[in-house]
Order: C-alpha cells, then sequence, then structure tokens
C-alpha cells in the first residue's frame, strides 16, 4: 500500500522544486522488441519523471489511431506481458525512475491477477493503471490491486459527475490521472478552456497529486497544461516522434516537452 | 472524503459488469436510470407496443414448417417468424425501444455498430422515422459481403462509416462505435444491437428483444395446447436467442438450444463459438466467454455469416451456460449454407446465414424429440441480404 513511494517521492520532490511532472506514455515492444529498454533509459536521460509503459492489447477501444496502430505492431512483434516484465526488470537494474504500467484489463486477466502483481512488483513497476476498470466496476478486483504494493492509478473525465469524482480515488495512490477532453488519446489542437477552472474542481475534493493527458502534443501546451496540473502525461505525439525519428527522435520530442515546461 | 464503493454493476452471476473507461460512466447512470424509468412508464411501453404491431407488423407468425419438419424426422416443427417483421430481422424490436429512449434523454445524434447490416439497416429505420441523425459502424470485410445493407442504410438517410482497423468485421466496428461514443457521449445515445456490451446494455436489448419469447409462448400453447419440448436459435451476441428463451427461462422441461457458429470447423480455429470453446474475459465493456489467446489477446473470429462473427457472446447467455438452463452447440458454414438452400426449397423461406445456423442443427437432431412435443425454431431474419454472397460463394458472378 505504501509501496508507490517512488512516485509520491517523485511530486513530493518536483513540488518542492516548482515543476510538473513529465510522464511520457509508449507502447512496450513498439517500434521493436529490442527497442524497449533504450527508450526507456532515452526519455529518463531527457528529463521523464515517471514513465507509463503501456501493455498492447488486440482491442484497444479508449486509444485513438496513433496508440492502436503502435499496440498491433508491438503485438506482431511478439510482445506479451511476460517479455515487458522481462523488460522492465533489466531497466529497473541500476534505475530508480517510476514505472507506471498501463493496460487493458484482459491480458492482465489471462495472466492471472494474482501472479501478475506479484511479477509486477518484482520486475520493479510501481504502479499500474487501467482503462477500463473504472472506480466500482469490480470491488474485489480493484481490492486486490489495492492491498498490492502497485499503486492503482485512477481517471477522472470531463464527463466524471462532481458527485462521483471523490468516490473515483477510492483505492487509488501515486497520483490521479485526469483525461483532459472526451474522446479517444491522441493529439490535438486545441485543449479545453476550462481546464484550470476543472482541476480546481477535483482538487477541492482530492488529495493525490494530478496529472492531465489525452491530446498534449506541443511545448505549448505542455507548459500551459504544466502552470496548472502536478503532471503533464505525453502518449500519442510521442509515439508520432518515434514514427518520425526512431528513439533519436522520441528522445529529442520529449526534450523539447521537458523544456517547455520548464520554461512555462 | 467517501470511501464508500458503489455496488458492482455484475448482473448475471459473475458475467456482465461495466468494464469501460471511465468517460462512459456518467452517461452508463443516466441510460440506465433513464431505461428504469421508462421500462415503469405505461405510456413508453405502450408507444413501443403500438409501433411494433402498426409500424414493424408485430405479432410475427408461429408457423408450421411441416415439410422441415418431414425432413427433419419431427412432425412439429414451428418457426418463430421474426424475419417476417420490417426490415427482414428481430434487430427492429430493438432499435424502435432504444431510439424512444434516445428521444426521452433528449439525444439526437444515434451511433450503431453492425455485422450483417441488419442492425445497421433497423437502427437507420428507426432514426428516419423519428428524424435522428444515424452514423452506423461497419466493418470494410462486411461492407463487401453485405452490399444491400449498406445501400439500404444510405436510402434510409444514414452515414455508414467503413472500418478499416483489426479484422475490419463486428468486433471492430463494435471498437470503433464506442470510440465515437466516448468522445460524443454528451450528445450522443449508442444503440447497441446485441445483449452485450456493459450494463444497462444486455439487460435493456433483452427486454426489448423478449416480446419473441412472449408471442411465441402464447401462440405455441394456443395452437399445440402445451409448451415446447425444445427452442432453438442462432448465437452471435445472442439477442434473438435471449429473446425467445426468457419466456421459458422458468419452464425447466423446456430445453433451451443456443447454436453458434462453427464456422470451417472449431478444430480448425476459424470459427466465432465463443461459448463453446471460448476462456471468460473482458471485451467491449462486460465480462464474458471470448475467443482468446493465452496472452488475453482477443482471437478472430470467422464465420460465412457476418452476423455471427463475433469473439464474444452476451454475459447472460455465459451465466446460463454456466448454471447448465441452456445449451450450446455450433453447426459448420456448410451445415448452414446446406439448410439456407433446404429451407428455401422446402418451405419457400430463404433465412438469413444466421438463422440458417439454427435451422441447420434442427435438421440434425429434431428427431430425437419426435416423441416430446412440439420444438420451435426462431427465425430470426430473412436471407435476401445474403443471396448474392452466397451466389458467389458457389461460384457464380456477384449480383450485384
Amino acid at each position: 500500500m505504501d509501496d508507490d513511494v517512488l512516485i509520491s517521492k517523485s511530486f513530493k520532490l518536483l513540488g518542492s522544486e516548482g515543476r510538473t511532472a513529465l510522464i511520457p506514455y509508449v507502447t512496450a515492444g513498439y517500434p521493436n522488441r529490442d527497442a524497449t529498454v533504450p527508450l526507456l533509459e532515452r526519455l529518463k536521460d531527457v528529463g521523464a519523471d515517471i514513465i507509463e509503459l503501456g501493455i498492447p492489447f488486440s482491442d484497444p477501444l479508449a486509444d485513438g489511431p496513433t496508440i492502436q496502430r503502435s499496440s498491433f505492431t508491438a503485438l506482431e512483434n511478439g510482445t506479451t506481458v511476460a517479455s515487458i516484465l522481462a523488460d522492465l526488470r533489466t531497466f529497473r537494474d541500476g534505475n530508480d525512475l517510476p514505472i507506471v504500467l498501463f493496460s487493458y484489463l484482459n491480458p492482465i486477466l489471462a495472466y492471472g491477477l494474482e501472479a501478475f502483481l506479484s511479477d509486477a512488483v518484482t520486475a520493479g513497476a510501481d504502479g499500474i493503471l487501467l482503462t477500463d476498470l473504472p472506480t466500482g466496476a469490480d470491488p474485489e478486483l480493484e481490492a486486490k490491486i489495492s492491498e498490492s504494493p502497485l499503486a492503482l492509478i485512477r481517471l477522472i473525465a470531463p464527463t466524471t459527475p462532481f458527485e462521483r469524482v471523490p468516490r473515483v480515488t477510492h483505492g487509488g495512490s501515486g497520483f490521479v490521472y485526469y483525461i483532459s477532453r472526451t474522446g479517444v488519446t491522441g493529439a490535438r489542437v486545441k485543449l479545453r478552456e476550462s481546464l484550470a477552472e476543472e482541476l480546481g474542481q477535483i482538487r477541492s475534493v482530492v488529495s493525490l497529486p494530478v496529472a492531465v493527458g489525452f491530446g498534449i502534443s506541443t511545448p505549448e501546451q505542455a507548459a500551459s497544461v504544466a502552470g496548472v496540473a502536478d503532471g503533464v502525461v505525453i502518449g500519442s505525439a510521442l509515439i508520432e516522434a518515434l514514427d518520425k525519428g526512431g528513439i533519436d527522435g522520441g528522445a529529442d520530442f520529449l526534450h523539447s516537452i521537458r523544456i517547455g515546461m520548464d520554461r512555462g | 472524503m467517501s470511501t464508500e464503493i458503489p455496488a458492482p454493476m455484475n448482473q448475471f452471476g459473475p458475467y456482465g459488469g461495466r468494464y469501460v473507461p471511465e468517460t462512459l460512466i456518467g452517461a452508463l447512470d443516466e441510460l440506465s436510470s433513464a431505461y428504469d424509468d421508462a421500462a415503469s412508464d405505461q405510456s413508453f411501453s405502450s408507444e413501443v407496443d403500438s409501433l411494433l404491431r402498426d409500424f414493424s407488423g408485430r405479432p410475427t407468425a408461429l408457423y408450421h414448417a411441416e415439410r422441415l419438419g418431414e425432413a427433419a424426422g419431427h412432425p412439429s416443427v414451428y418457426l418463430k417468424r421474426e424475419d417476417l417483421n420490417h426490415t427482414g430481422a428481430h434487430k427492429i424490436n430493438n432499435t424502435i425501444g432504444q431510439a424512444l429512449l434516445a428521444i426521452r434523454m433528449g439525444k439526437r445524434r444515434i451511433i450503431a455498430e453492425t455485422g450483417a447490416g441488419q442492425h445497421g439497416v433497423a437502427t437507420a429505420t428507426a432514426c428516419a422515422l423519428f428524424d435522428l441523425e444515424c452514423i452506423v459502424y461497419m466493418g470494410e470485410e462486411d461492407v463487401e459481403r453485405q452490399a444491400l445493407n449498406v445501400y439500404r442504410m444510405k436510402l434510409l438517410g444514414a452515414e455508414v462509416r467503413a472500418v478499416g482497423s483489426g479484422t475490419r468485421t463486428l468486433k471492430d466496428a463494435t471498437n470503433e462505435a464506442i470510440r465515437d461514443w466516448v468522445t460524443s457521449v454528451e450528445t450522443t445515445h449508442y444503440i447497441i444491437g446485441s445483449v452485450v456490451g456493459p450494463d444497462p446494455f444486455p439487460r435493456m436489448v433483452r427486454d426489448f428483444q423478449a416480446v419473441i419469447g412472449r408471442e411465441t409462448r402464447e401462440q405455441i400453447l394456443k395452437i399445440t395446447g402445451r409448451l415446447p419440448s425444445a427452442v432453438f436459435a442462432c448465437v452471435g451476441g445472442g439477442s434473438n436467442a435471449i429473446g425467445i428463451f426468457d419466456s421459458f427461462l422458468s419452464d425447466k422441461e423446456v430445453r433451451l438450444i443456443g447454436v453458434e457458429a462453427a464456422g470451417t470447423g472449431i478444430e480448425t480455429g476459424q470459427h466465432a463459438a465463443s461459448l463453446a470453446v471460448g476462456k471468460p474475459g473482458v471485451l467491449h465493456g462486460s465480462f464474458s466467454y471470448l475467443l482468446q489467446d493465452e496472452d488475453g489477446q482477443v482471437s478472430p473470429a470467422h464465420s460465412v455469416s457476418a452476423g455471427l462473427d463475433y469473439p464474444g457472446v452476451g454475459p447472460q447467455h455465459s451465466y446460463l451456460k454456466d448454471i447448465g438452463r441452456a445449451e450450446y452447440t455450433a453447426v459448420t458454414d456448410q451445415d448452414a449454407l446446406d439448410a439456407f438452400h433446404r429451407l428455401a426449397e422446402l418451405e419457400g423461406i430463404i433465412p438469413a446465414l444466421e438463422s440458417a445456423h439454427a435451422i441447420a442443427y434442427v435438421l440434425k437432431v429434431a428427431a430425437k424429440y419426435r416423441n416430446d412435443g412440439p420444438v420451435v425454431v426462431c427465425l430470426s431474419g430473412r436471407g435476401d441480404k445474403d443471396v448474392s454472397h452466397v451466389a458467389q460463394i458457389e461460384g457464380n458472378e456477384p449480383l450485384v
């Protein structure tokens, strides 16, 4: 329960420095199986504070075209939960950057929930975010995750009724992920103008740090979100940068986001 | 801060639930409460009933198929003629109900997924009737094999969006419809076409389809003076099957038999028999039997019939299987194609390829029931949509 210690420490340290957490998302096994460990290392080097490592799923219904494509490619590459945990173990050797596994429920159920929780902890994961397990959907399963050393990262959407917001974080720890707009993942030209106000409302009832994701794709957007949130999640835009420029291109892009955020 | 955990939404033993992105939870709560409110409102059910009567032509006949029975070795085989509904299948029972519900919720944009195109046509029809905007997601492969229904939807004013991702069939059309809904949920109602998806869809679609079983029960008692010994229906997602099973669930002496698609044979791996060989898992918002590999990735389904070509199944079927109240079996593409011809030649009725699976199984096993009383088969749809596709499979030039 208290082993989301790396995540909390990361937010505390950043908070004391007046900085915002940069949280990149990458699909494990993309663009190829050998890329994951070096990619994680490069993302750390250019200023990632926490990394979301995506477990690919055949039916990613919360994801837009970019992450769908990366998921299908990763699966074709033979990526499995076991291969991802092996990569994570390799990365962990000498790195203490917090890693949150990002997944749909079914690959975890197929692996076996208890075995997964235990193996993920052993491999060095710090948290788990499940896109299709909203709070209250399966209390027994949620309790097992909450009781494990992994932080259960909860999500809040703009459509979450306000009275539900305090309940959504039940059993959650580490941070809360605020989906900055309705829709699937993917780079957007414009973000919601009401973001600051929405975050204010969430903070009035939620004590965990709040990271914002969905649609953030430029240093300017990241800087503006960083002004109001505790963390900025970058997913699809990073995958697109990887497509264009490989690991170097991805790292350069994330670095530009880091600079944008720190400049404010 | 409240630490209260809301009650689980599982409706059918361990099956069902609401395994969806957080974005949809508000809309599902709204839908549940609008549906519960409508279900207890006399004026809502009378509006549904009168449209089903005057617009769709209900009640549909229960027809004594004597020549089919003779071929199957059973003197009293009855067909529940859902193919006689307006638009040619049972799907309209559900779309009229859900479209009225959407209007009640003030949502005038409708989305739907479709496999064979029957649900898409039924949704487009209801939207034309009530002047609602209609967008139908359909896999590219299905757009090709169900060209007639694509054109029908367009004639009815719907926009058909071909889905090219994944397996390019019903599963991916459903993914895309859910992605649309996650984006547009504040203005849009998603009319799911089967007893699948997150709560409240499986129970709501069942309730709208239960008219099939209510009529069947009354008709068979009136015609034969007794309950059937067995009721047969094809199962993809399973809405016509749940619809006809529902009124017989507490009549333990009535065997309920669902027929899945065995494709080119269960042993080939090219099939859609989720209940026969799948394992429980989560797809499209509910926990149910699912075709999946050992890593929990969803396996592509296969069936000659686009409407059965789906790797999941409604959660209530999973429950009925586990408790032993319903039995599930599967027949191959070839058996279904043979039954398609047999019913046309024996009875002058061209069945949908989906329904032909149920007919095929009855032809195989009806003789075993010959001394036990009448049997009923749900003829869920008519086969006009499949004529060109079947002609092509059999080596003819495409007709359209």
